[in-house]
């Protein structure tokens, strides 16, 4: 999260040949593409295309049947989820992600679980490395939720937030993890066009701090918004990719997903 | 509060042996505090990870076995010919060797049963008691099967400088079990408020997000395993030197099951909720006893149960902290603390 920007175009993510089988059915068929360094990437397409199975894919919930995917040089195959996490790529989720019986805070603490550097006798024993891990800790949640900005709310339990301060600390706990890469599963699904635009502007903070963003989403005017480029998935392959003013036009892109008012949209 | 009311629970209970005379009750405290440690250790389990164990029974019955047997010595002959004779040691070894068996049962049946989760890790867990009863039934040269393993000698502890102890009479043992209790309440105090018991409460509420912020989730059942299942031997240890006989019935799915009452009536997932939960239900049999005839007591017993679940489903102990609303309290940094002009 705290990498500088890089100056030229580097791939952060790789997505090669990726095919994904549920028993008959084909989720993702033969997917390749590449998310660089600092950019923001979004995956759109209709239902059931294979948005959150690439994303399961990537991040390790899923094996996939064929293709290979690598982050930074290092391969993700065969990688367990917090395996995954623990390279700094954190995801989302689509539902309500977060511990619900528990305050907003200690969410983020449970988040920060991998910078914690206490072991298990600084523990039992109450040595001062415990404390000093605990009270970094503590400092860092802080600093999460007010760079998300729900650090009014860190006393109350997750489960009584808004579903938009919901979605907002589902976000605060993947950056908890300090990642350097941010896959988000329709962040703003629910959410009213004012708690849209502070996640748009959220987004541009991260994407400043130089945290690499894969966005799944079907808020149109958010995706075209934020995104450098644009990969449109159909029937588990991908259609067209490019920036979004090329994705708008795309007449294949229309016909499968944006419909045509997005057509004369695009001619306006 | 909350770190006075366990120290004046500790000094109320330590002064019970001054003012209470009666061998009777003395005793019922002696085993109801072994079964607290044994719900304590199963509260970890159950509580903080959500993972229900009906094994517990087995750990406790470990720790009983291998306790009295480090204490007595043996003489087995194994598949092959190969005989094994052990010569008693001293009783306080078999104590720690108690809890390092149990740790080390817990371990291997962690690995190997928290693979499934649910249903089907109860089921592994069941299992896994039956055939450790059943071994203990069996293997007569080893356990002497239902003929019990007797005379086993009461805990002993020679400290230097400051003399030797030995843990016979009931008052003694009062304290001891006590001492354990407060032991295992601070380790697992230590463990819950800590980044590993976040890590455990995270994957109760919800595996896969936990997963998804780096939490090891196996790592971490496991752990929860090896110290339930060591805590567990140490209470099966501590009533075998007691009762100083113990026979395969020590591996009684009935006692699994007090285990669970006494966790979920007191309050899982809450530290006092096993200590409030087992005194009551260690209890209730000898309050009962005085005014009812026996199958009046158990009827009594199960109607309590059902009145404390109906009414407060969450336990006793949340219920209190609702009451008088000292409940969580979520910590905080200074840092972050909302100010008055900040609020909209």
């Amino acid at each position: 999260m705290m990498d500088a920007v890089p100056t030229q175009i580097q791939p952060a993510l790789t997505i090669e040949h990726i095919t994904v089988h549920f028993g008959g059915l084909v989720a993702i068929s033969d997917m390749n593409f590449v998310v660089n360094e600092g950019e923001v990437v979004s995956l759109i397409g209709p239902n059931g295309a294979g948005k959150t199975t690439a994303f399961n894919v990537i991040t390790g919930f899923l094996q996939p049947s064929h293709g290979h995917v690598s982050y930074r040089g290092a391969s993700l195959n065969n990688l367990k989820p917090h395996e995954v996490t623990s390279l700094g790529l954190a995801r989302t989720f689509q539902r309500t992600s977060v511990f619900q019986s528990v305050s907003v805070f200690e969410n983020v603490m449970i988040g920060l679980h991998r910078r914690g550097r206490s072991r298990l006798w600084d523990t039992l024993l109450a040595l001062p490395r415990e404390h000093e891990s605990e009270r970094e800790l503590n400092e860092r949640a802080g600093e999460v939720l007010a760079l998300v900005g729900i650090e009014r709310r860190s006393r109350e339990l997750a489960g009584s937030l808004s579903y938009g301060d919901q979605r907002l600390l589902g976000v605060a706990l993947a950056l908890a993890t300090d990642p350097s890469m941010l896959l988000l599963d329709e962040p703003v699904s629910g959410m009213n066009a004012t708690e849209t635009a502070r996640f748009m502007r959220l987004l541009n903070r991260l994407r400043e701090l130089g945290v690499t963003i894969l966005l799944v989403e079907h808020d149109m005017p958010m995706v075209m918004g934020v995104s450098d480029r644009i990969v449109v998935l159909n029937y588990g392959k991908i259609i067209a990719e490019g920036p979004p003013a090329a994705i708008q036009g795309n007449p294949e892109v229309i016909r499968a997903y944006l419909g045509q008012g997005a057509k004369k949209r695009a001619r306006d | 509060m909350k770190r006075l009311l366990p120290c004046i629970a500790l000094l109320a209970l330590a002064s019970v042996p001054m003012w209470l005379k009666d061998p009777y009750l003395l005793n019922a405290f002696v085993t109801t505090g072994i079964f607290i440690i044994a719900a304590m250790s199963l509260n970890l389990l159950l509580g903080y990870t959500g993972q229900l164990s009906l094994a517990h029974v087995a750990f406790f019955g470990i720790g009983a076995y291998t306790s009295a047997l480090v204490a007595l010595g043996f003489d087995v002959e194994l598949v092959g010919g190969i005989r094994v004779v052990h010569e008693p040691w001293p009783v306080w070894l078999g104590f720690v060797i108690a809890i390092l068996v149990s740790g080390v049962c817990g371990y291997i049946v962690g690995k190997l049963s928290f693979r499934v989760r649910g249903a089907y890790f109860v089921i592994v867990t069941i299992s896994f008691a039956e055939v450790v009863r059943l071994v203990a039934l069996n293997w007569v040269e080893l356990t002497q099967g239902p003929l019990a393993l007797t005379s086993i000698p009461p805990l002993t502890l020679g400290l230097p400088g400051l003399g030797y102890f030995d843990f016979f009479s009931k008052q003694s043992n009062f304290y001891l079990v006590l001492g354990v209790v407060a032991l295992s309440y601070v380790i697992i105090n230590r463990l819950v408020n800590s980044r590993i018991g976040r890590a455990m409460v995270a994957l109760k509420e919800n595996e896969w997000l936990a997963v998804s912020v780096g939490i090891d989730v196996t790592r971490y059942l496991v752990l929860a395993a090896v110290v339930s299942a060591a805590i567990a031997g140490a209470a099966g240890s501590l009533y075998a030197h007691y009762l100083k006989i113990i026979d395969p019935d020590v591996f009684l799915f009935l006692y699994t099951v007090t285990m669970v009452i006494m966790v979920i009536t007191g309050g899982k997932g809450t530290l006092a909720g096993p200590i409030v939960g087992g005194l009551i239900f260690g209890f209730i049999p000898v309050v009962a006893r005085s005014f009812a005839s026996p199958e009046l007591q158990w009827i009594l017993y199960g109607l309590f149960m059902i009145l404390i679940v109906f009414l407060l489903p969450q336990g006793i102990v949340p219920a209190i902290e609702k009451w008088f609303g000292v409940g969580e309290e979520p910590r905080e940094p200074g840092a972050t603390k909302p100010k008055l002009q900040d609020v909209p």
